[in-house]
């Protein structure tokens, strides 16, 4: 199964102007691939996970699955928010997506225990979010997006709201976990690190409007890229990515 | 050596953090009372202003044995337990649907906030007029007293529910219903609980009006009678049960809160 994004684009209608965010977006995400999105504050990233992920209508365009054999294809968001119901606790938010499909008792308890483990969870199932880190918080809409086993996987700067250290560490986990899973996956970022470690290829977006400026296929083992021998190759793809981005960058922090 | 000078520096907001031993809450309380007391037995107010602590126990456990202050009271209870659970329960479901349907937010918000400014007791004459000298009126008008408060609470609760939340939620196969039922409701509980509070107030206000103009029976009633005999030692129990009936009320819903809410 694919996910096929084609020609779409977003205009938001403000009562004074209008603003283009998006501009001729085309690409697909292949079985199994994990595709990241990378731009500059204000480049329409977001907007486009909220569009693949059925959250707003595009302007012009479409989103669709191919090859779905007449399956309903299911997807998931790991919200930058996190977005955890507080009224839940960590089993009763992760087995949340499996309830909603309406699947058995037995079914819930299994699969919700499996993911609670995978993300590494287990002893806080009765916890509820607000006594729970921020790192333990995400972990937990992870395995609440990982357990309905989602044909599309939409994760929206899942990281941005930790600090320096837990985010490595959740990096690291993560790239764990997709390598046990392999689901398709559509990552929004403005850490390029965090792209070049994470992704099968790099869409970067450009700004005003928001369009592809170029699509890098990441040519190194998904494993270990941040080891010595790779360090070389890291940077080229960094910088490569940066300066693609930086003269954007720079624009934005202008305009505030 | 010479040693050189020092200035240790101390905990200037140590004060922030002054731990308060559990008997404190009693402390004032029973100062009071017997500050009460005193004043009394000494005979610095005439008792029939002030009657004494110990007095007015003494007549409430006879009004216990005549059986006197329990007619009344669950006169007042019914009143106020139906007319409060009446309102509460109207309250938060047309709160609900206030906040969930736009088109019912814009025909009946101005109607409810033409409503809500006016004090209750008004209405009570034309209530009575309405529905006859019985029970009814009574409760009608809790009802309405307790309907608003929780109506716009409610309603300000669903309005601030965190729009990610109803995303993640339909983004996770959530159907409108279950949108309603498993993240509207339980994300606006809190702000429907600060209007149950508000409300429980207001009912024992409007519960001893109404009583104090039209009823035989009842706390409100009591208080009124006594009050036109000069009797004020009767008169005492019935305002102290009215506040003990007040913490009661309070104390009860909280910790329904605390039971409903231990995500807080």
């Amino acid at each position: 199964m694919r996910i096929v994004v084609e020609n779409v684009a977003k205009t938001f209608i403000d009562s004074k102007r209008e603003v283009t965010a998006l501009q001729n977006i085309n690409f697909a995400i292949e079985e199994q691939e994990f595709v990241v999105l990378v731009g500059p504050s204000g480049c329409g990233k977001s907007t486009l996970l909220n569009i693949v992920g059925g959250l707003m209508s595009p302007t012009d365009g479409l989103v669709y699955f191919e090859g779905t054999n007449q399956k309903q294809p299911n997807l998931a968001i790991v919200f930058q928010e996190i977005a955890l119901f507080p009224w839940r606790n960590v089993f009763e938010n992760v087995v949340y997506g499996l309830e909603e499909q309406g699947a058995s008792k037995q079914e819930i308890q299994e699969k919700g225990q499996h993911y609670i483990d995978m993300v590494g969870l287990n002893g806080f199932e009765k916890a509820y979010p607000k006594q729970l880190s921020g790192g333990m918080k995400q972990r937990a809409g992870i395995a609440r997006a990982l357990s309905v086993e989602p044909d599309l996987l939409l994760m929206d700067e899942p990281f941005s709201a930790l600090d320096a250290q837990t985010r490595t560490l959740m990096q690291e986990e993560l790239l764990t976990i997709w390598n046990r899973t392999k689901l398709s996956t559509l990552y929004v970022t403005h850490n390029i690190q965090e792209a070049v470690y994470l992704a099968d290829r790099v869409i970067v977006l450009s700004r005003h409007p928001g369009t592809i400026k170029e699509i890098i296929r990441i040519d190194m083992p998904k494993t270990g890229r941040d080891s010595e021998q790779n360090r070389e190759q890291f940077e080229k793809y960094s910088n490569q990515i940066w300066d693609l981005i930086r003269h954007d960058a720079q624009e934005a922090l202008l305009e505030g | 050596m010479m040693t050189e000078p020092r200035q240790t520096i101390t905990n200037r907001v140590a004060f922030l953090e002054q731990r308060i031993p559990k008997y404190a809450s009693v402390l004032g309380i029973t100062g009071l009372l017997l500050l009460w007391e005193i004043i009394c037995r000494l005979n610095i107010v005439p008792p029939l202003f002030l009657p004494a602590p110990s007095a007015i126990l003494t007549d409430a456990w006879e009004m216990i044995a005549t059986g006197e202050l329990f007619k009344n009271l669950f006169a007042s209870l019914y009143r106020v337990g139906i007319g409060y659970a009446l309102g509460a329960v109207l309250g938060i479901v047309i709160g609900l649907i206030l906040g969930f349907s736009r088109w019912t937010d814009a025909i009946v918000t101005p109607i409810v906030y033409s409503i809500y400014p006016i004090p209750k007791i008004a209405l009570l004459p034309l209530i009575i007029l309405w529905l006859g000298i019985g029970e009814m009126p009574k409760v009608t008008i809790i009802a309405l007293g307790v309907f608003f408060p929780v109506v716009i609470n409610t309603f300000s609760g669903v309005k601030n529910v965190d729009p990610i939340l109803i995303k993640a939620a339909v983004t996770f196969g959530s159907s409108h219903a279950n949108v309603i039922r498993k993240v509207i409701l339980p994300g606006s509980l809190p702000m429907i609980f600060a209007g149950l509070k508000l409300a429980a107030g207001t009912s024992l206000l409007l519960l001893v009006s109404a009583e104090m103009i039209a009823a035989q029976q009842g706390i409100g009633a009591m208080v009124l009678h006594y009050g036109n005999l000069m009797i004020t030692t009767k008169l005492m129990v019935g305002v102290l049960l009215l506040s003990l009936l007040g913490l009661l009320f309070n104390r009860g819903l909280q910790w329904l809160e605390n039971k409903l809410l231990p995500w807080k």
